[in-house]
């Protein structure tokens, strides 16, 4: 396979050098910053506006922030325990029909009614099952008719919520550690660093805008997390190898800020295209996948955009800002060098 | 040259549209298909956790044997076909699943009372508790000359009293050992237990008394059990989310595949091609595994295919930029797969590790879900390095001088 595919560069050279049509134009092995600039329409320098870049990710983050402290998340059953009722009606019902069937038997619940009101959840605390009986049966009588099989329930006790917060936790812990040992082998510790921190940029979006908006987490959120975590990375981890490529090949004088900058661009039709059509696969699941995997979509398509903003104007703008912070009283030794 | 490509090209997607066609029947089949999760297909998931019952004393690895064995033997008289049941004693549950019961409520009754071991006469008259039992081992006893495997039952000082009046009273008689309402076990009295010690004879092996002493235990069962967890899905709304991702999975792929085509044009087309042999790939790895397929598992699946035309996306762009550079279609190809490589090899592999973690520490929906995006991931990066890079070979070596707008590229500076 290696042998392979050495052979093929070699054979390259060699038909760049036999085509004498393209010597007009010097065969080049890479794109300068001028040409990269000119390639893209919309081009503006992304590293000198860092601060601005650090300042929009504020101005969605402290917001979402606060209202974590203040408010916290709207936990699910899967996480305070609960049952949640998804019911597919045969004919479309009315929020109060339900709300009054529930009344009637004495229980309260929240209803969320979806899909032209044939569906419904029905989220209520831990019913005994007499309570659970009576309920279906005002339901069916007061609400409208469905078939048990059109019934769906999760009863989830307290228990459970802790393990799954701990369950998350953890493995965004593992996550967060292996993405850093393998960065910091295959790139620099401060690549690394900043990688990370971009993750933890786009994973608190995400929670302070599920916690703004009060939208109710379950454990598919964490899953959502968990593969933006996952997601973000990669984003990153090819505009970080543009930037490992490019650097190889940096001259002295060479700004290092500008490399990075042309790299950005470099990666930006491949950053932008990807997140595309990942968030297309997602509106599709959103629009027209089930109620459960609703909120997982959400969450991913608040992700992914993060996800590509961080990697685009956080993670590589951070290695910027680390690299300068560090080498603020060792440029000059750097310079001699 | 020219032929020789043509031909493989021609045979490439033959053998792929078959493939395809060839697929469909043995993978959707409903029985030896792809199996589906109990969220698509309805059914019951049960955590059912052990409490320390009266006497305050912690639950045991024994205890839980026991709880297992009541619950097994009253999954087996629902009739389910092909139950799960697996016990946790970490966290002392037992984790019950079953699918396509018709009626999950009764199901889900019968499995979390308290058992209930009672001996009767054969008129069903209940002559005494299981509580009186104190302890029942299986055995083998060789006092009778041959090797015989036998369950020990041992009995409480009250129960002893209870049951030397009982064998005396059915001598020769048979008393039905009953779990709930069911019969297990029918031993007839050979002779009077007076001591509190008596043995149940006729096993066929060691396991089996092993399986009736567990369930003659169970009538002590010190703990009880409450539903931890409940997820149940009527059949017929498990039909209706299996139709409703499914229909969410083609529209995603079908604009996906718009996508690439408008934007990559040539590449494009070879890359919806390498997409149909990466969704055939991980569909057979999923009915080869098995993998189980749920709602978040589906999620993941479409997840996957959107990383899968990352992957397609990476390299195109790198032959868009050698092409620019100026470099012959056929040197661009080259170069932009074999640049893309360490690219794609980095990403992919930090993304698996997000997904390990996933697999390793999540619950078992996130379990699911996490392991059908760490084979797609795999299964892209196959065909990526392998079926698109060698389609695409193919295509320019039937002509090299194709024109740069059909890479989607506007003109050669």
């Amino acid at each position: 396979m290696a042998d392979k595919s050495k052979k093929n560069i070699k054979q390259n050279v060699k038909n760049e050098k036999a085509k004498p049509a393209m010597a007009s134009m010097p065969a080049v092995a890479e794109a300068n910053y001028e040409q990269v600039k000119k390639e893209h329409r919309l081009y503006f320098n992304i590293v000198k506006r860092r601060y601005l870049w650090f300042a929009i990710s504020l101005l969605v983050l402290i917001p979402g922030i606060i209202s974590l402290i203040a408010q916290g998340l709207n936990l699910g059953i899967d996480f305070k325990g609960g049952s949640l009722y998804n019911i597919k009606f045969d004919q479309a019902v009315t929020q109060q029909n339900i709300t009054e069937a529930l009344e009637s038997v004495g229980i309260s619940g929240q209803v969320q009614l979806s899909d032209g009101n044939t569906y419904a959840i029905i989220r209520t605390a831990i019913l005994s099952d007499t309570q659970r009986a009576s309920m279906i049966e005002a339901l069916q009588n007061k609400a409208g008719a469905f078939d048990l099989k059109n019934l769906q329930e999760d009863s989830v006790g307290p228990a459970i919520g802790e393990e799954l917060r701990r369950g998350a936790i953890y493995s965004l812990s593992l996550a967060a550690v292996l993405i850093l040992l393998y960065i910091s082998i295959r790139f620099r510790f401060i690549y690394a660093c900043s990688a990370v921190i971009a993750l933890i940029h786009d994973v608190v979006i995400i929670l302070g805008l599920f916690s703004l908006f009060q939208w109710q987490v379950d454990a598919p959120f964490i899953a959502a997390i968990l593969t933006v975590f996952g997601y973000s990375i990669n984003d990153t981890v090819v505009i970080y190898d543009r930037i490992r490529e490019n650097e190889r090949r940096m001259k002295k004088r060479d700004s290092f800020e500008d490399m990075v900058d042309k790299s950005v661009w470099q990666t930006m039709g491949r950053s932008i295209k990807t997140s595309v059509t990942v968030f297309i696969a997602l509106l599709c699941i959103y629009i027209l996948g089930g109620e459960s995997t609703k909120v997982f979509a959400l969450a991913m398509m608040i992700g992914v955009i993060a996800g590509t903003y961080s990697s685009i104007f956080v993670a590589s703008q951070l290695i910027v800002e680390i690299k300068r912070w560090f080498s603020g009283d060792k440029r000059k030794k750097a310079v001699e060098a | 040259m020219r032929a020789k490509n043509i031909t493989k090209l021609v045979v490439a997607v033959i053998v792929v549209a078959a493939a395809v066609f060839l697929s469909i029947a043995p993978l959707t089949d409903p029985n030896n298909g792809i199996p589906l999760g109990l969220d698509l297909k309805g059914g019951v998931h049960l955590v059912l956790q052990a409490e320390p019952g009266k006497d305050g004393k912690a639950v045991t690895r024994d205890d839980m044997d026991k709880a297992r064995a009541i619950i097994e033997q009253r999954v087996n008289g629902l009739g389910v076909s092909e139950p799960y049941i697996q016990v946790d004693y970490n966290r002392n549950r037992v984790i019950v699943e079953l699918a396509g019961v018709d009626d999950p409520e009764k199901a889900v009754e019968t499995l979390k009372t308290t058992a209930k071991l009672t001996f009767r006469n054969d008129q069903g008259e209940i002559l005494m508790d299981g509580s009186e039992l104190k302890d029942a081992k299986a055995a083998v006893d060789t006092s009778r000359g041959s090797a015989e495997y036998v369950v020990h039952i041992s009995l409480t000082t009250e129960g002893a009293k209870k049951f030397a009046d009982i064998t005396t009273d059915y001598l020769g008689k048979n008393i039905g050992i009953y779990l709930d309402e069911e019969m297990i076990q029918n031993p007839k009295v050979n002779e009077p237990i007076t001591n509190g010690e008596g043995q149940i004879t006729g096993y066929s092996s060691l396991e089996e008394a092993a399986r009736y002493a567990v369930m003659l235990r169970s009538g002590a069962l010190p703990v009880s059990m409450s539903v931890a967890e409940k997820r149940q899905v009527g059949a017929l709304l498990g039909e209706d989310s299996l139709n409703r991702s499914l229909n969410a999975c083609m529209y995603a792929i079908l604009l996906i595949f718009l996508f690439m085509l408008i934007f990559y044009r040539l590449p494009g087309i070879v890359a919806v091609f390498s997409l149909i042999c990466f969704s055939l790939i991980v569909l057979w790895v999923f009915y080869l595994i098995p993998v189980v397929l749920t709602l978040p598992g589906i999620a993941g699946f479409v997840l996957a295919v959107g990383m899968a035309v990352d992957l397609n996306i990476i390299v195109y762009e790198r032959i868009k930029e050698e092409i620019k550079l100026g470099k012959s279609i056929r040197a661009a190809v080259d170069a932009g797969f074999s640049r893309a490589f360490i690219t794609v090899f980095d990403s992919n592999l930090t993304t698996i590790f997000a997904a390990l973690a996933l697999f390793l520490l999540g619950s078992s929906t996130i379990k699911g879900f996490a392991l059908t995006l760490i084979i797609g991931i795999l299964a892209s990066f196959i065909t990526g390095i392998t079926i698109t890079r060698s389609v695409l070979r193919w295509i320019v070596g039937i002509n090299p001088r194709l024109s740069t707008t059909l890479f989607g590229v506007k003109e050669v500076r």
